[in-house]
């Protein structure tokens, strides 16, 4: 009796692995027609920071967007240094950071498409209730922080590099001190988000620097109050960049541009403006569409 | 159709130990010729080369007159018109059917023929009733008639059985036996059983062939075999005199 | 800022990381069985290698295998053209590489345990090396389940590289993992717990169906 000499025993068994090899090789085919029928996207992507959706801010706002004009978008929050890369990459069509220094040098590169101006928030220093280094009400962080350098008083740093970090150290700069948690006892890094940040100090009994769109959607839960606010340099200027289409010409160069406008439209201005958290309205629009016809 | 087995100066050595030295047999087609010998000396062996699952280091066995080495391409061809059933049943982890079709799955049998053909093997051993059952659920004795079965279905031209009623109780080697008997009555194929029950040759075999010393010392017909032997040493091996 | 207590959006993190994982698991198995079984029964050329290839990736850190991944699939990498950074097949690429190994070395462990005797009677019955191996995986199919399971178990829980190629986008790629880092980052623990909680009780689930499945012999 000569049959097949490839028959296979166990046809049953047999069969369920066929099936399997079948769904998987099936799934991944699915999963790659679905991303390559997307170029270009039909949504677009936007890089930004923690505190942008921390804040809250991109969840109210980018309904409104997609409602007026039907396109989506779809964000990505990281630290402010991966969010500019991102757009390097050409991964994330359109980037909203608050790093001027870094814009500019992201748009001196030629990554950018054109650079507006959306909106301002502020850093605040918050600290404990019974302010030991007492600086409750000083308009001047960098008197504060002098002053809490003095007192030894506990500060809790971000130390991961974010933009709020960077703000940081440069105040302490501003005084003479580097600083050295290894060394000095009352300054300790969190490395962590400013959400975490914010429980850290609070839960510790000491002072940190926020963003005050953080500090409001938490306030509440906080031990913690606002010492000292509207000091100018601690202005937080966040602008829009549309990625330029000659580094990447299969991104969604049109809905990029369409948000970036949208963003500083009366419209977008309006909205932001309209944007409160417990009471306070954390972010000023001041926006300009440089990004032309 | 059967065809004749021989042996011819076979010679098998596992490291230093040199196990069979120059066997040689002649087995008709149609023959049931039983090995018998004292432990160790090599029976499984002999089985095992003729199986073609081992190669021999020197000689030859023929099938129908032409040699066949194991590992040659037609030694899967060979092997797959002879079939072994050992000691100690290894049943697969499925079904008494599954176990059955086994075989024939391999060859490609067809699956409707495979259900008569198993259903039928299963009826031969009793074990009808028992298709269904995981096999490792059944007792020692129902797994060998399994084992059985499952050989016997592929319609081997060859059966070859190494004591394959050895640990069973007397009502499972009755059955057993009886159903070598008939397999071979009603297909007329060779058996070569290796036993070292010495009733059972008896019984089943037409000739016998005495192992020792890796050489078959004496082979006669059945009758003669037991009760006149011409060899002393068969003699003392029988009357269970020889010392090893 | 508005909690995510939202049904339709619990739902879709569900849906998200069962796809997920769910997918990566069968792929990893689809590849790293039939390897495991060809390494422990086959002899071919380069055999050794893939064995100790499969032994050392066992432990390779998932967040690593995200990075590496995440540079290949970003547009200025060798896959960019297929657009597959921040979806959920890029998160089901990078999760496969990390279980394939897994099950792979599971699978060569049990099958090398299959008995010699086995080996002797499917020979004997006229098994030739292609019909032995798919044998020896018959006969360890229990512990080639427990290999699945064991890569599901991985693939559920793994955040780091799910985060780093997924970018946790809302609706898009955001598991249960990596919204439970979320919600833990923006201080709300309550949501994260009930993240927590739905993932332990998929992961249980599931364990208990295959469990049976095992228990019972399957097929």
């Amino acid at each position: 009796m000569r049959g097949s000499r490839n028959t296979l025993p166990w046809p049953s068994f047999v069969t369920v692995w066929r099936i399997a090899f079948a769904l998987a090789v099936l799934l991944i085919l699915a999963g790659l027609s679905l991303s390559l029928n997307l170029h270009p996207r039909t949504y677009v992507l936007l890089a930004t920071t923690t505190s942008a959706r921390d804040s809250g801010l991109l969840d109210y706002l980018l309904p409104f967007f997609e409602t007026d004009t039907g396109i989506g978008v779809r964000y990505i929050a990281v630290g402010t240094g991966q969010a500019l890369d991102l757009g390097r990459r050409g991964d994330a069509e359109v980037v909203l950071v608050h790093a001027p220094d870094a814009e500019l040098v992201f748009m001196a590169e030629g990554y950018g498409r054109c650079r507006s101006p959306v909106m301002q928030n502020e850093f605040v220093v918050v600290g404990p209730p019974d302010d030991p280094a007492g600086i409750f009400g000083l308009t001047n962080a960098t008197l504060a922080f002098s002053k809490i350098l003095a007192a030894h008083a506990r500060f809790i740093s971000r130390g991961d590099n974010s933009g709020t970090h960077i703000m940081e150290l440069r105040l302490w700069s501003w005084v003479g001190y580097t600083p050295s948690p290894a060394t000095d006892p009352w300054y300790e890094e969190s490395g962590q988000g400013m959400s975490a940040t914010l429980g850290l100090a609070s839960q510790l009994g000491g002072y940190t620097l926020s963003d005050d769109g953080t500090f409001l959607v938490h306030a509440a839960s906080l031990d913690l109050l606002i010492d000292v606010r509207h000091d100018p340099p601690l202005q937080n200027f966040y602008s829009v960049i549309p990625v330029n289409p000659d580094r990447h010409p299969d991104v969604n160069v049109d809905g990029a541009l369409a948000f970036a406008r949208w963003l500083v439209s009366s419209r977008g201005q309006g909205l932001i403006g309209a944007y409160t958290v417990a009471g306070m309205q954390p972010f000023h629009p001041n926006g300009e569409d440089r990004c032309g016809p | 159709m059967t065809a004749p087995i021989a042996l011819e100066g076979v010679h098998k050595s596992f490291g230093p130990k040199d196990v069979l030295r120059g066997l040689d047999a002649d087995i008709p087609a149609g023959e049931i010729f039983a090995i018998v010998g004292p432990s160790g000396v090599g029976k499984t062996t002999t089985l095992r080369l003729l199986d073609l699952l081992l190669p021999l280091d020197q000689g030859r066995i023929l099938f129908g007159g032409r040699p066949c080495a194991a590992g040659s391409p037609e030694a899967l061809e060979h092997r797959r018109r002879m079939a072994m059933v050992m000691q100690n049943p290894t049943v697969f982890r499925a079904t008494a059917f599954e176990n059955v079709a086994y075989g024939l799955w391999i060859r490609g049998v067809p699956e409707a023929e495979i259900h008569g053909r198993v259903f039928a093997a299963l009826d031969f051993v009793g074990l009808l009733d028992a298709a269904k059952e995981k096999a490792d659920h059944l007792s020692g004795g129902e797994q060998q008639r399994i084992a059985f079965a499952r050989a016997a279905v592929l319609g081997p031209e060859v059966l070859l059985l190494d004591e394959f009623t050895a640990n069973l109780d007397p009502a499972n080697v009755r059955l057993l036996e009886g159903a070598a008997l008939r397999f071979r009555k009603e297909t007329g194929c060779t058996v070569v059983i290796v036993t070292h029950n010495l009733f059972q040759a008896k019984r089943l075999a037409n000739r016998v062939a005495f192992l020792l010393d890796g050489r078959f010392v004496e082979i006669a017909p059945a009758a003669e075999f037991f009760e006149t032997p011409s060899r002393p040493e068969t003699r003392a091996f029988l009357t269970g005199e020889m010392a090893y | 800022m508005r909690a995510m207590t939202d049904i339709s959006e619990i739902s879709q993190i569900v849906g998200i990381s069962l796809l997920v994982a769910g997918t990566s698991t069968l792929i990893g198995s689809v590849v790293g069985i039939p390897l495991g079984v060809l390494v422990a029964l086959k002899e071919f050329r380069g055999r050794n290698f893939v064995r100790t290839l499969a032994f050392t990736f066992y432990g390779f850190p998932p967040v690593l295998a995200g990075l590496l991944v995440f540079l290949l699939l970003s547009r200025g990498g060798p896959l960019g053209f297929l657009g597959l950074l921040f979806t959920p097949l890029g998160m089901i690429i990078a999760q496969s590489l990390l279980i394939a190994p897994i099950v792979m070395g599971i699978t060569i462990s049990a099958v090398t345990n299959v008995s010699r005797r086995l080996y002797d009677t499917a020979l004997a019955l006229g098994a030739d090396g292609r019909q032995w191996r798919v044998t020896a995986l018959h006969d360890a199919r229990v512990g080639v389940l427990t290999a699945v399971m064991v890569g599901f178990g991985r693939a559920i829980s793994e955040v780091g590289a799910v985060l780093i190629v997924g970018g946790n986008i809302r609706g898009q790629t955001r598991v249960l993992t990596t919204a439970i880092v979320l919600e833990t980052s923006q201080a709300h623990y309550v949501e994260a717990t009930i993240f927590g909680v739905i993932l332990f009780a998929i992961a249980f689930a599931v364990f208990a169906a295959l469990q049976r499945l095992q228990e019972r012999g399957f097929v």
